[in-house]
């Protein structure tokens, strides 16, 4: 997981920012399910998509460099409250943009934050935790342990 | 944060259709063209003004906002990506309400014109106010153009700015949801023909 920053509010927005962009509308509308609707909006800007150059360091360590570009479709609403609501999301889907930027906006409302983060974003959280959990056991059980002389000899 | 105004409905379209008309307004100097229509920007920008913000500025142009114009700085950040300097002196594009003084603007150089400044300018109307007599490219004959909004000593201000061709401060002019547009080339004076 990526480092939050370390004013609570901010960390916490993006923690929930986080969690909507991984999760796909279906999983979302799902969440949404049995809920009252969330707050009329009007759309600022987009859904649009676009190019983001994703850099990298080689080894995790090593000197910048650009691996590539990823498509991301943002989007940004305002809502009858009067929350700016932001989402960044990678793919084309423009309805998932959308109601994660709502979902963004909503959760910044105090009288619909607790509601939407006990039904959307910790039951997402936990799935997205779970499938990470998963796919680390499946690669650490086909993991190779390399010895060479060097590490043989100074252990 | 002041960013909760919606820009262009369609951005695409409405861009292309704001840039042709400032393409006609230039091609054309002193006719006017609708520009903005069912915009609803942040005080004090006006409608054409807004649209022309919207369709020529972006992350590679540098924009300087004079006087209150900077009330509508977070808006345009958000919807342009431009960046905005506070010195007029370097920027792209400068949005005023009140006319500067056209000298401190970027005039380009001889060997890169491109690089001068255009002036935003909000008057208050057309087709009222003091009239000039444009002649010049674009125009077969003096044409008449009406303008309310501009300091009455502006053919002296202009006459200045048109002395430095190739160089020199191209001007468009807004009012509500109108423009014109005043390219360098352009010789003023004051007074009907």
């Amino acid at each position: 997981m990526p480092e939050t920053s370390p004013d609570p509010a901010t960390g916490a927005r993006q923690r929930w920012m986080a969690v909507l962009a991984r999760a796909s509308e279906s999983q979302l509308r799902g969440c949404l399910a049995g809920l009252p609707p969330l707050p009329e909006f009007v759309v600022l800007r987009g859904p649009e998509a676009g190019l983001v150059m994703l850099r990298g360091r080689a080894g995790g360590a090593g000197q910048r460099f650009n691996i590539g570009e990823m498509t991301v479709t943002r989007c940004a609403v305002r809502t009858a409250g009067g929350q700016v609501g932001h989402a960044y999301v990678a793919g084309r889907d423009a309805a998932q943009a959308e109601l994660a930027a709502r979902l963004d906006a909503a959760l910044q409302d105090q009288a619909t934050h607790d509601v939407l983060q006990q039904a959307v974003i910790t039951p997402l959280a936990a799935a997205q935790a779970a499938a990470r959990e998963e796919t680390r056991r499946k690669a650490a059980a086909t993991r190779v342990q390399f010895f060479t002389m060097a590490t043989m000899r100074s252990a | 944060m002041s960013i909760d105004l919606p820009g262009l409905a369609d951005p695409v379209a409405g861009a292309q259709t704001c840039f042709r008309a400032v393409l006609a307004a230039m091609a054309t100097p002193g006719s006017v063209h609708p520009a903005g229509e069912g915009l609803s920007p942040p005080a004090p920008l006006g409608r054409a003004m807004a649209a022309v913000l919207l369709s020529l500025v972006d992350g590679d142009t540098t924009l300087a906002l004079e006087g209150d114009c900077a009330a509508a700085r977070d808006w345009l950040v958000f919807h342009c990506g431009a960046p905005v300097t506070d010195a007029s002196a370097d920027a792209a594009f400068v949005v005023a309400h009140t006319l500067p003084d056209l000298a401190t603007l970027r005039t380009g150089s001889d060997e890169a014109p491109e690089d001068a400044a255009t002036l935003l300018l909000e008057v208050t109307a057309f087709g009222a106010g003091q009239t000039l007599l444009l002649s010049g490219p674009g125009l077969k004959a003096p044409a008449e153009f009406q303008v309310a909004g501009l300091p009455a000593d502006f053919a002296a201000a202009w006459a200045r700015n048109h002395a430095l061709f190739p160089r020199g401060v191209d001007i468009i002019l807004c009012a509500g949801a109108r423009l014109a547009a005043l390219p360098r080339s352009l010789r003023i004076v004051e007074g009907a023909a």
